[in-house]
């Protein structure tokens, strides 16, 4: 048995900052899986990428340009309909700065 | 109820539009023969999250108007389609397979939604989906598993499991779905319909929710190949709303697919024959092969060296990118929330609840694999064989004009057979080298299992090239009758 890539203080690091709480076992099985596929793709690093630059999208565009003329946008109703929470103009979130 | 050849759902969009033009059949006919087989067999196939009966009713009498006054909009007005759930449509639930958008109504059409109403197409509905479309089965749907037509107690592929279970089973004209790995392919390959995946920015992405941006393409599911022509003729092309949506000229598809594959070059990957697939998939595309010899195309062997490699380059470019697309559901703007103390708490706990497992496993591998001290030997190094992975297909593209392989290495499997993640994945691994090099890739039926299960040939094409897939898939469909195969439907009776 080789070293896990993954310890259990990674998994709670990552979910943190992919800000998703895990259960316990749904902790312990997040590290297993993750491990499994990452040893899955350790394969790449056998390849020899010397000199190969990286492709971020397969087909290459440049920057798309508009004339920057106002248009109308969304009412502002439309955009809070979905809301779980708004207020007046504004989406309602739980408090952020202590007081 | 009776079978599906006495009804209109058993038309071409083709014939049915001639039917249409004859006045034998109005829009309004077609939409209600296709809801009664919606009634009839979707409780047992399960493709549909939601049916849209009075908007499609309205926009169907919309049509017999335009129809009544000689003014028809084109080979689409009338026809019943539907879509994936991840295609935004306004004012009609749009949950993408997600308990986080259970409740979500749009407050805008996808393009592609927009361009297809702008043709006249009804809309019957939305289709059943792999949760964000990360799934290879339609299991991954957070709401219920959608079911193979030729076999209930199979998987119709996945994600847009969905939208290819509908055209199978006669329940829409056409539908459209999203491939990113193969999720367009693949459930095509497993229901015995023809899907297209596009080349990437053929299509726009407008109002498509988004899993991977630099691998999602939406693209057409029909019966037939010139059915798929018929569609993409209307989604493809350059949109102000989606920069990457390419302003490259759009041919007249149907018009291309006449040409037939007398001298053409069409190659082969070995790389696309392993070890562990199906032997009856091989058998059938091998035959298929010389199908298309039999019609004057040369075939030659040619090598997709990093095709292995494939896989594990999309398993951290796919959850790297999604990572960070599916940051946006925090609770605030749109979607479920779960209360919390803080912003922080509230978020985790939304995502908590409102994500499954897939998803979740998805978003870690992705922010680990962009996390500081990895980035480099995960995602830069998955970045760089992607480059390797497109050399493979240009280099051959300088000796062939089309490739033909295996759309997937096996047939449909049993709902709940593939419990291990990577043992999914596997499923795609014939289609997901093409998503990672943006070409156009198209599976058409080619043959059945000793048990009836169907098998898919793949097509494979240079980019914006969906002329020469549509051609050789097109010839191909012409000389065999896979397509005229129907699945034997059993009404649900009430």
């Amino acid at each position: 048995m080789t070293e896990p890539r993954i310890s259990r203080e990674d998994v709670e690091h990552v979910a943190r900052l992919s800000r998703l709480e895990l259960a316990e076992a749904e902790l312990l099985r997040m590290q297993a899986e993750l491990n499994n596929i990452l040893a899955y793709i350790d394969k790449l690093r056998s390849v020899d990428t010397t000199g190969v630059p990286p492709t971020s999208h397969a087909v290459p565009l440049t920057n798309v340009m508009r004339e920057d003329e106002p248009r109308p946008s969304f009412p502002l109703a439309d955009m809070l309909a979905n809301a779980p929470e708004a207020a007046g103009a504004f989406f309602r979130v739980p408090r952020i700065i202590e007081e | 109820m009776g079978g599906v050849s006495e009804t209109l759902a058993a038309l071409t969009i083709d014939a049915l539009a001639a039917k249409f033009r004859a006045g034998e059949a109005t829009p309004s006919d077609a939409a209600r023969d296709y809801l009664a087989r919606i009634e009839a067999h979707d409780p047992s196939i399960r493709a549909f999250m939601t049916v849209t009966r009075d908007v499609a009713l309205a926009q169907a009498a919309e049509a017999d108007a335009r129809f009544k006054a000689g003014a028809p909009r084109g080979p689409l007005d009338g026809v019943p389609i539907a879509l994936k759930d991840l295609f935004c449509t306004r004012g009609i639930r749009t949950a993408c397979g997600s308990k986080i958008l259970e409740q979500f109504v749009p407050p805008y059409d996808a393009t592609t939604y927009q361009r297809l109403r702008g043709a006249g197409a009804v809309l019957l509905g939305k289709l059943n989906m792999d949760e964000f479309a990360m799934g290879s089965s339609t299991e991954n749907s957070a709401y219920f598993t959608t079911r193979n037509p030729w076999d209930l107690d199979r998987v119709p592929g996945g994600s847009s499991g969905g939208s290819s279970a509908a055209v199978a089973g006669a329940l829409a004209a056409a539908t459209l779905g999203t491939d990113t790995g193969g999720s367009i392919r693949q459930p095509a390959a497993f229901c015995g319909v023809v899907g297209l995946k596009p080349t990437y920015g053929r299509v726009s992405r407008y109002g498509m929710v988004a899993f991977a941006s630099s691998l999602d393409q939406a693209g057409p599911f029909a019966k037939t190949v010139a059915d798929t022509a018929r569609v993409l003729q209307v989604i493809a092309g350059a949109d102000s709303m989606d920069s990457t949506a390419a302003a490259v000229p759009v041919p007249d598809y149907l018009a291309a697919l006449g040409g037939g594959v007398k001298g053409l070059r069409i190659g082969i990957p070995r790389e696309y024959f392993i070890d562990g697939m199906d032997p009856e998939v091989e058998q059938a595309v091998r035959a298929a092969v010389e199908v298309l010899r039999a019609l004057g195309a040369q075939t030659e062997d040619v090598s997709l060296p990093h095709t292995e490699y494939g896989l594990a380059a999309y398993y951290l470019i796919g959850p790297a990118e999604a990572s960070s697309n599916l940051a946006r559901y925090d609770g605030v703007k749109y979607g479920l929330r779960v209360s919390g103390r803080d912003l922080v708490e509230m978020s985790s706990k939304t995502r908590a609840a409102g994500f499954g497992r897939e998803v979740k496993r998805r978003i870690m591998l992705g922010t680990y694999a962009l996390s500081a001290g990895y980035y480099d030997a995960y995602y830069g190094q998955a970045q760089r064989v992607r480059t390797l992975v497109a050399r493979d297909f240009k280099a051959a593209f300088g000796r062939v004009d089309a490739i033909v392989a295996p759309t997937t290495p096996g047939v449909a499997f049993r709902i709940g057979e593939k419990e291990d993640p990577i043992q999914m994945y596997l499923n795609d691994v014939f289609t997901i080298p093409v998503s990672l090099a943006g070409l156009p890739g198209i599976s058409v039926p080619a043959g059945f299992t000793r048990q009836g299960l169907p098998i898919g040939l793949q097509v494979i094409g240079r980019a914006y090239d969906e002329a020469a897939v549509l051609r050789v898939a097109h010839a191909y469909e012409q000389a065999t009758d896979w397509h005229t195969r129907k699945p034997a439907l059993e009404a649900v009776s009430r």
